[in-house]
């Protein structure tokens, strides 16, 4: 069974919905015993960094949430979900739950006509393979809605970019963690895929040596 | 970089698709869902939908309706008409609304922004304003008036103003539905849409007028607008969202174009 982390975080119906339109058998929970017996997790969210970590805290989510992925669950983490799996949060001055090294950080842009929070369609860049962002071909776009963006500290966790101004990390990944700074169940038929390759993905993943590293780059297209 | 965004707007009254000219004498012309589904297939952006059933009992239909078209439709959907709780909103994003639209109750009680932004966030709070051309005048500034009822009642309120204040209070977005091009397909208010746009910092949805793919490009460039929405010109087969799409980005604009 797929747990959706139910944890106040905001409206999570369109995950689910997205998770059944591909098949896949998705049910909310917040209970930790549930959450370390889960086949796998979806960690969506929508909303501030502090009161979602007060929240999972407060439900002892945080420490099934370590527990589950030492253990090898394959986990989906989207916005929200993804940012507090990095250190810190510069949202709220909140630690996070350090899953994966690096800082959340609020966009601090120069040009006027650039808006924040970032929303809309952006494209997607795929810098290393993975299989949950398998099919993801060069011009697909994705739906974002975020004022603040990861910046992790070790390249290999970078999977994919998004240009805002810069090139920000929209997706990044650790064993069997992955997450998406964009709502991949509002993205249409590219988020939809998404969602089928976590369904089958087994949560084994190692990073592309190669082109860690390079992560970034504006000439990559 | 963010892609410009062609935003479909779906008048609903008692669970079918209306479509008026200048908000008056509305039309039964097919089934929300469908259309939704057909738009969304063809490569839309966003859909609003606008709930312009007059009698308050059969409001529960609208939810029905956003239930079933978020099941289907998996890009944002906003959702307006009539709302004028935190209660009013959060029904709706539970049927599977991303964006919520306040209008007329939020002239008349402006907190209701407020409330509603602290809610269900404020990037999902979406001010939208019926304006009408005045004379420039000290009570309107940028001659530039907010009507509201659908368009029947002058407020005596700036445009301009009442865009910034609503920035102020927590909206994340603005539709700037213009009343006197809307239904003409003469092509969006230009200067409205740009006075308002390069005022605030929130993004802009243009609304009224749209006739020609011409009107989008105008009104996403010179109108400084982010999205553009359009009604009558699709609804009746005379464009289709691909094609619009398909001219703007051929104009050169960053269009979504791969769904």
């Amino acid at each position: 069974m797929t747990l959706i982390l139910d944890y106040d975080a905001g409206n999570l119906g369109s995950v689910k919905r997205a998770c059944s339109e591909v098949g896949l058998n998705a049910e909310f929970s917040a209970h930790p015993d549930a959450i370390i017996q889960a086949e796998r997790i979806i960690f969506p969210g929508v909303g501030a960094a502090g009161s979602a970590m007060r929240s999972l805290r407060e439900r002892g989510l945080d420490t099934a949430l370590k527990t589950a992925i030492a253990s090898g669950t394959p986990v989906l983490g989207i916005c929200l979900g993804m940012q507090v799996s990095l250190d810190y949060s510069e949202e709220n001055d909140t630690q996070t739950l350090g899953l994966i090294g690096g800082r959340v950080q609020r966009f601090k842009l120069n040009r006027p006509e650039l808006k924040i929070p970032h929303m809309g369609w952006n494209e997607v860049r795929v810098k290393q393979a993975h299989p949950v962002l398998a099919g993801i071909e060069p011009g697909d776009e994705f739906y974002f809605v975020h004022g603040y963006y990861p910046s992790t500290a070790a390249p290999e966790h970078a999977l994919a970019v998004t240009d805002y101004e810069d090139d920000f990390t929209c997706a990044l990944g650790k064993d069997n963690y992955v997450g998406t700074q964009f709502h991949p169940e509002k993205s249409g038929r590219v988020g939809l895929r998404l969602f089928e390759n976590f369904a089958r993905w087994d949560g084994v993943w190692r990073p592309d040596r190669s082109s860690a590293g390079s992560g970034g780059g504006k000439n990559a297209q | 970089m963010l892609s410009k965004r062609v935003v479909a707007c779906l008048d609903v009254r008692d669970g079918h698709l209306a479509k008026s000219v200048k908000f008056v004498n509305t039309q039964n012309i097919g089934d929300p869902v469908e259309k939704a589904r057909e738009y969304y297939l063809d490569g839309l952006d966003e859909l609003v939908f606008y709930d312009i059933t007059a009698s308050s009992d059969k409001r529960n239909i609208m939810l029905d309706v956003v239930e079933s078209v978020a099941s289907q439709v998996f890009i944002p959907l906003s959702v307006g008409g009539g709302i004028r709780s935190v209660a009013d909103a959060t029904d709706l994003r539970l049927a599977g609304a991303e964006k919520i639209n306040v209008n007329s109750a939020a002239v008349a009680r402006p907190d209701l922004i407020n409330e509603c932004s602290e809610a269900v966030g404020d990037q999902n709070i979406v001010l939208s304003m019926d304006v009408r051309r005045v004379e420039v005048s000290s009570e309107q500034p940028s001659g530039f008036e907010i009507v509201i009822n659908g368009g029947r009642t002058p407020t005596g309120r700036d445009a301009l103003q009442w865009a910034l204040e609503g920035e102020k209070r927590g909206a994340g977005e603005l539709v700037v539905n213009s009343i006197d091009a809307d239904g003409t397909r003469d092509g969006y208010d230009i200067p409205l849409t740009a006075a308002i746009a390069e005022a605030v910092r929130i993004p802009v949805i243009a609304s009224g007028g749209a006739g020609l793919p011409e009107h989008l490009h105008e009104v996403l460039t010179d109108g400084k607008a982010d999205a553009a929405l359009v009604a009558s010109m699709v609804h009746y087969g005379d464009y289709r969202v691909s094609g619009l799409k398909q001219y703007l980005h051929e104009q050169g604009l960053k269009i979504r174009m791969s769904w």
